[in-house]
C-alpha cells in the first residue's frame, strides 16, 4: 500500500513540475519568433518604433524564460532521483535525445540569449538579429529532442529499441529510425505549433488591451498586425498536424485514443462524440457505449475517418482490448498478460543459467525471448494493426514483456480511466477550434484596418489570453494520462518505474518544489502585469 | 553481489574511456563555470546600489551558461553511463534535491531581483543567490567527494534493486550521509565542498576584477581583491587536507580484464593514478595548480585583470585530472563502502556499445559548440568592460 501510495506521490510530483514547466515552455517557443519577427523588420525598416516594440515583447519574453529554466531543470533530474528505475531499464535509449538536446539546443539558447537580451549596444545588428533567430531555433530545437524522447514512451517500436536480456534493459539499435520515427515528429509539430499560436494569442491580447484602454494605440496596432498573421498559420496548422496525430496515436496506443473518445466498445464506422459526459466504467461490463453516457451529441463515422483514414474502419474499444476481438485479430489481454509472463520467466532464467555457467539452458532462455509471436509465421497479412506494437511487422515476447506485471490484477488497470482523459482532450479541441475562429477575425479586421475600432473582437482577444494556457495543459494532460498505466508503453508500467524510497522523502520534495514555483510564479505574475501596465515606453 | 561487467569487446571499452574523459572536461567546464556561484557569494563587497548591479549584471550574462553546462553534465552522464544515474541519483537523494533546489532558485533571481513589483523583494532574491553560491557549491564538493570515499548502498540480485544503506521507511534525508558521516569520509567530503566553494569564490572574484570597469569601480575591485585573498588562505588549506586524504586513503580498484570487475581496497590508489600514464595526470595536476596560483597572483595579490583566464584554464586542467583519477585505470568512479562488489565502474554502467557509437558521432558538435560560445564571449567582451553608463542605459537590458 505504501509502496502504491508512493508511486502516486512520485507521479503528482513529476506533474506537477511538468505542468509549471509547460506553462513557460510554449511561450518561450513562439515567443522567441514574435520578437525574431519583430525586430526582423526593425532592421529592416530601420525604424526606432519596431525596435522599442521588439525590446517590449522581449522583455515579456526574459521574464518568462527564467522560470522555465528554473522549472526545467528539475526535470531531467526527477528521471534519476524519482524514477530510477526507468531511467535504469531505458537510460540507454532514453538517455541519448536527453544528452544530444543539450549538446545542440541548450548551448544555442544559452549563448544567444546573452546576446540577444545584453548586446543591444555591444554587437553590430545583424549579430544581434542572428543571435535573436538562434536563440529561437535553438529553443524549438530543445522541444524537437525531448520530444523525440517523449515519443519513444508513447510508442517504443522494436525498430529502434531492443529488449537485451544480457543487460536487462532496453537498448537503442537504430538512431535514424528513433528520430524519425511519426509518432515524435509529428508530437513536435503539434507541441511547437501549439506554442506559436498561444504566444500569438499573448501579443494579440494584450494589443487588444491597450487599444481598449486607447494607450499606445500605434504600438498595439503594430504588434497586432504581426500576432493575427502568425497566429491564424500556426492556429490551423496546430489542428491539421493534430489530426494527424489523432492518426497516430489511433494505430499505436488504442487504449489512449478510446479512453480520449469513450469508447468502450469498438465499432465500424465509430462516431466521435463532440458533447458528451461519458461515464467511469468496467470495461468488460459494458455492453452497448449507449449505456456509457450520461448524454452525449455524435458525429457518425468520424472516429473512423480521423484515425483510420477510412469511413467504415473498425476502432477498437476499451472492451475490445481488455476482451479481445478475434474478428479484427485482436489479442484478448490474458493472452498479453501471458506472453508478458513468458518473457519475464526467461529473463530470470536467463540470468540464472548464467550465474551457474550453464550455456546451454541460456541460449534456450534466449530463443525463447526472442520468439515471434505475431505474426505467427511472419507471412501473416496484417490485417489489424497490433495493440500493443501497432506498426511493428511482427512482435516477440520481449516486445510484450510489460504485460507480464498485470497478471492476475483487475484488467481495467489496463487503460487510463476515460473522464479525465475524455475531458482533456476534448477542451483542448474545442479551445483550438475557437483560437481558429479568433484568429480569422482578427486577421480580416486587420486587413480590412477595423481591428482599432472592434471593441467586442478586443473584448474577446482579452479574454482569451488565459485559454491557450489551458489548451495546452490539457494536451499533455491527454497525452501523458492517456498513457497510462505505462511509463513505456506496453515495455514498463509506471508501478515499476519508481525509485524505491519512503513515502515521505517523496512528499517532502513534493511540498519544496510546489512552494517554491507557487511563489515564484506569484513574483513572475506581478512583474509581468507591471511591465504590461508600464507598456512599452516603460520597458527596460 | 557483484555487477556482470558489460563490457565485451575493446571498442566497447574504449568508447567508455572516451565517454569519461568527456564527462571529466565537462567537470572541469562546470568547475570554471562556477564562477558564477563564486561570485555570487561577494555581494557583500558591494557597499551601494551601483557596485551591487555591477556585480549583477556581470553574473547575471553568464549564469545561463553555467546551469546549462550542468544539464549537460547530467545529459552526458545519463546517455553514457546510464546505471551511474539511476543509482546515485535515486539513492543519493537529498543531496541532489537540494543541490537542484540551489538551481531552481537562481534561475529568477538575475531577472527577478531589480524588476519592479517582485513580490518577495530584492534581500530574498539575494539570498537565493547567496544559497546558491555557497550551501550549493557544498554540497556539490560532497557530491563529487563520495566519488573517492565511497556510498552507502548495494545491489540486490534478487530485485535487481539498488538497496541504499540509510533507507528507512520514513522521513531520512538519504544521501547527505556524505556530509554528516564521518566514519565514512564526510570530512574529505566536506573539505572537498570548502575546497570548492573556496576555488568558485576565488574565480568569482578574479571575473569581476576582469568585467567590471577598474577605474569606475576602484573600491569595489579592492574589496574584492581583499576577499580573494583571505579566500587563497582558506583554499591551500582544504587543498592540503583533500590531498592528504587522497594520498593516504586507500583507493578502490578493480581489474579492466577481470570478467568478475572484483573490487578491493588498495593503498595508495589515487597516487598510483596521478603517476600512470607516464604521469601525465600528476603533470596536468601541477600544470592546472600553477596556473591557478598564478592567475591568484596577477590579479589578487597584483594589479594585473587578467588572472581569470590563468586560474580559469587552471581550474579545467584540476577538474579533468580530479574524474579522470576517479574513473580510470581501473578505478570504480562510484564506489559502495558498504559493498565493494556493488560499486559502480565505467564498465558496469556503461550504455550500450551503439549508443556510446551514435553518441560519440554526436560529441563531433561539442568543438563547434565551443567555438560558438567564445565567439560569442568575444563579441560580448569586445567593447570593455560594464561601465556605470551601461548599467543606467535604459536599452540595455541591464539588472
Amino acid at each position: 500500500m505504501d509502496h502504491m501510495s508512493m508511486i502516486e506521490w512520485a507521479r503528482a510530483q513529476f506533474a506537477m513540475t511538468a505542468l509549471f514547466h509547460f506553462f513557460f515552455v510554449p511561450f518561450t517557443l513562439g515567443m522567441s519568433f514574435v520578437v525574431a519577427f519583430f525586430e526582423t523588420i526593425y532592421v529592416k525598416t530601420g525604424k526606432k518604433e519596431w525596435k522599442e516594440i521588439t525590446q517590449f515583447w522581449q522583455l515579456i519574453f526574459a521574464i518568462n524564460f527564467a522560470l522555465g529554466l528554473s522549472t526545467g531543470i528539475i526535470h531531467e533530474f526527477e528521471f534519476g532521483t524519482n524514477w530510477s528505475t526507468y531511467s535504469w531499464v531505458v537510460g540507454d535509449l532514453f538517455g541519448a535525445p536527453l544528452a544530444v538536446e543539450g549538446i545542440v539546443a541548450f548551448f544555442m539558447e544559452a549563448t544567444f540569449a546573452a546576446i540577444s537580451f545584453f548586446g543591444w549596444k555591444r554587437v553590430t545588428k545583424g549579430v544581434h538579429l542572428a543571435s535573436s533567430w538562434l536563440l529561437a531555433i535553438g529553443s524549438n530545437l530543445s522541444a524537437l529532442w525531448i520530444l523525440i524522447a517523449n515519443g519513444f514512451m508513447q510508442h517504443p517500436s522494436n525498430e529502434f529499441g531492443n529488449f537485451n536480456i544480457d543487460t536487462s534493459r532496453m537498448e537503442m539499435i537504430n538512431f535514424w529510425k528513433l528520430i524519425a520515427q511519426p509518432v515524435a515528429q509529428v508530437k513536435f509539430l503539434h507541441v511547437v505549433s501549439a506554442g506559436y499560436t498561444l504566444a500569438s494569442i499573448f501579443v494579440l491580447g494584450i494589443s487588444a488591451f491597450y487599444l481598449l484602454r486607447k494607450k499606445h494605440v500605434e504600438f498595439a496596432k503594430k504588434s497586432a498586425a504581426v500576432a493575427a498573421a502568425f497566429g491564424l498559420v500556426s492556429s490551423i496548422f496546430v489542428a491539421v498536424i493534430g489530426d494527424d496525430h489523432a492518426y497516430e496515436v489511433t494505430n499505436t496506443q488504442p487504449t489512449k485514443i478510446a479512453a480520449a473518445e469513450g469508447l468502450y466498445v469498438g465499432e465500424k464506422g465509430a462516431p466521435i462524440v463532440a458533447v458528451g459526459i461519458p461515464k467511469n466504467l468496467k470495461a468488460a461490463s459494458v455492453a452497448s457505449n449507449d449505456d456509457a453516457w450520461a448524454f452525449k451529441i455524435e458525429l457518425p463515422h468520424m472516429l473512423s475517418i480521423l484515425g483510420k483514414h477510412s469511413f467504415n474502419a473498425f476502432v477498437p474499444g476499451l472492451k475490445d482490448l481488455i476482451d479481445g476481438n478475434k474478428e479484427y485479430g485482436i489479442w484478448p489481454l490474458s493472452k498479453l498478460e501471458t506472453v508478458g509472463q513468458q518473457a519475464r520467466a526467461d529473463l530470470k532464467a536467463y540470468h540464472i543459467a548464467k550465474t551457474a555457467g550453464n550455456k546451454e539452458a541460456m541460449e534456450a532462455a534466449k530463443r525463447d525471448f526472442y520468439t515471434v509471436v505475431w505474426p505467427a509465421d511472419l507471412k501473416g497479412q496484417v490485417i489489424y494493426k497490433h495493440p500493443a506494437n501497432s506498426d511493428k511487422l511482427f512482435l516477440r515476447k520481449c516486445d510484450l514483456i510489460g504485460y507480464g506485471f498485470f497478471k492476475g490484477k483487475n484488467p481495467d488497470l489496463i487503460h487510463p480511466p476515460v473522464p479525465p482523459v475524455f475531458f482533456a482532450f476534448h477542451l483542448m479541441v474545442t479551445l483550438g477550434f475557437w483560437f481558429i475562429l479568433l484568429f480569422i477575425w482578427a486577421w480580416v479586421a486587420v486587413v480590412k484596418g477595423s481591428f482599432e475600432n472592434s471593441t467586442l473582437l478586443q473584448k474577446l482577444a482579452v479574454l482569451t489570453v488565459p485559454l491557450p494556457w489551458v489548451a495546452t495543459s490539457f494536451g499533455w494532460m491527454t497525452a501523458e494520462i492517456g498513457r497510462q498505466p505505462w511509463t513505456v508503453f506496453g515495455v514498463l508500467p509506471t508501478a515499476e518505474s519508481a525509485t524505491p524510497i519512503a513515502l515521505a522523502n517523496v512528499q517532502a520534495t513534493f511540498f519544496m518544489f510546489l512552494t517554491a514555483f507557487v511563489i515564484l510564479g506569484i513574483a513572475e505574475l506581478k512583474i509581468l502585469f507591471t511591465v504590461v501596465k508600464h507598456g512599452p515606453k516603460g520597458a527596460h | 553481489m557483484s555487477w556482470a561487467p558489460y563490457t565485451v569487446d575493446a571498442t566497447h571499452f574504449y568508447l567508455q574511456v572516451y565517454f569519461w574523459i568527456i564527462v571529466a572536461v565537462l567537470g572541469g567546464l562546470f568547475l570554471l563555470m562556477t564562477f558564477v556561484q563564486g561570485g555570487q557569494s561577494l555581494f557583500h563587497t558591494a557597499k551601494d546600489e551601483m557596485e551591487e548591479r555591477a556585480i549583477t549584471n556581470s553574473l547575471g550574462r553568464k549564469w545561463e551558461l553555467t546551469f546549462t553546462t550542468l544539464v549537460l553534465f547530467g545529459g552526458a552522464l545519463y546517455a553514457a553511463f546510464p546505471l551511474f544515474y539511476s543509482v546515485s541519483f535515486g539513492g543519493a537523494y537529498w543531496v541532489w534535491m537540494l543541490i537542484l533546489f540551489g538551481f531552481v532558485l537562481q534561475a529568477v533571481s538575475y531577472e527577478y531581483m531589480n524588476k519592479e513589483n517582485n513580490v518577495l523583494g530584492k534581500g530574498v532574491y539575494k539570498f537565493f543567490l547567496y544559497f546558491n553560491g555557497i550551501v550549493t557549491m557544498l554540497l556539490i564538493g560532497a557530491a563529487v567527494g563520495t566519488f573517492f570515499t565511497g556510498s552507502n548502498f548495494s545491489f540486490d540480485p534478487a530485485t535487481r534493486h539498488v538497496i541504499w544503506g540509510t533507507a528507512s521507511d520514513g522521513f531520512n534525508l538519504r544521501g547527505l550521509e556524505a556530509a554528516i558521516d564521518f566514519k565514512h569520509g564526510a570530512w574529505f567530503n566536506l573539505s572537498f565542498g570548502v575546497l570548492l566553494f573556496a576555488a568558485a569564490r576565488i574565480l568569482g572574484g578574479l571575473w569581476l576584477i576582469n568585467d567590471i570597469d577598474n577605474n569606475e569601480f576602484p573600491e569595489l575591485i579592492a574589496r574584492i581583491r581583499g576577499t580573494i585573498k583571505k579566500c587563497f588562505v582558506v583554499l591551500v588549506i582544504a587543498l592540503a587536507i583533500v590531498l592528504a586524504g587522497l594520498l593516504t586513503m586507500k583507493g578502490y580498484s578493480y581489474n579492466i580484464h577481470d570478467p568478475k570487475g572484483t573490487v578491493t581496497l588498495v593503498a595508495g590508489k589515487y597516487l598510483h593514478n596521478l603517476l600512470s600514464f607516464g604521469a601525465i595526470p600528476l603533470l596536468l595536476f601541477a600544470a592546472g595548480l600553477v596556473l591557478f596560483i598564478l592567475g591568484v597572483l596577477k590579479t589578487g595579490f597584483g594589479n594585473s585583470n587578467k588572472g581569470i583566464w590563468f586560474a580559469g584554464l587552471g581550474i579545467v586542467l584540476i577538474g579533468i585530472v580530479v574524474f579522470v583519477i576517479a574513473g580510470l585505470f581501473g578505478t570504480p568512479f562510484y564506489p559502495s563502502y558498504a559493498d565493494l562488489q556493488s560499486s559502480l565502474t565505467i564498465q558496469n554502467t556503461s550504455g550500450s556499445k551503439y549508443t556510446l557509437e551514435v553518441m560519440a558521432w554526436v560529441s563531433v558538435a561539442v568543438p563547434f559548440v565551443l567555438a560558438y560560445i567564445i565567439w560569442v564571449w568575444y563579441q560580448m567582451k569586445k567593447n570593455g568592460p560594464i561601465t556605470k553608463e551601461e548599467i543606467a542605459d535604459p536599452e540595455s537590458h541591464a539588472y
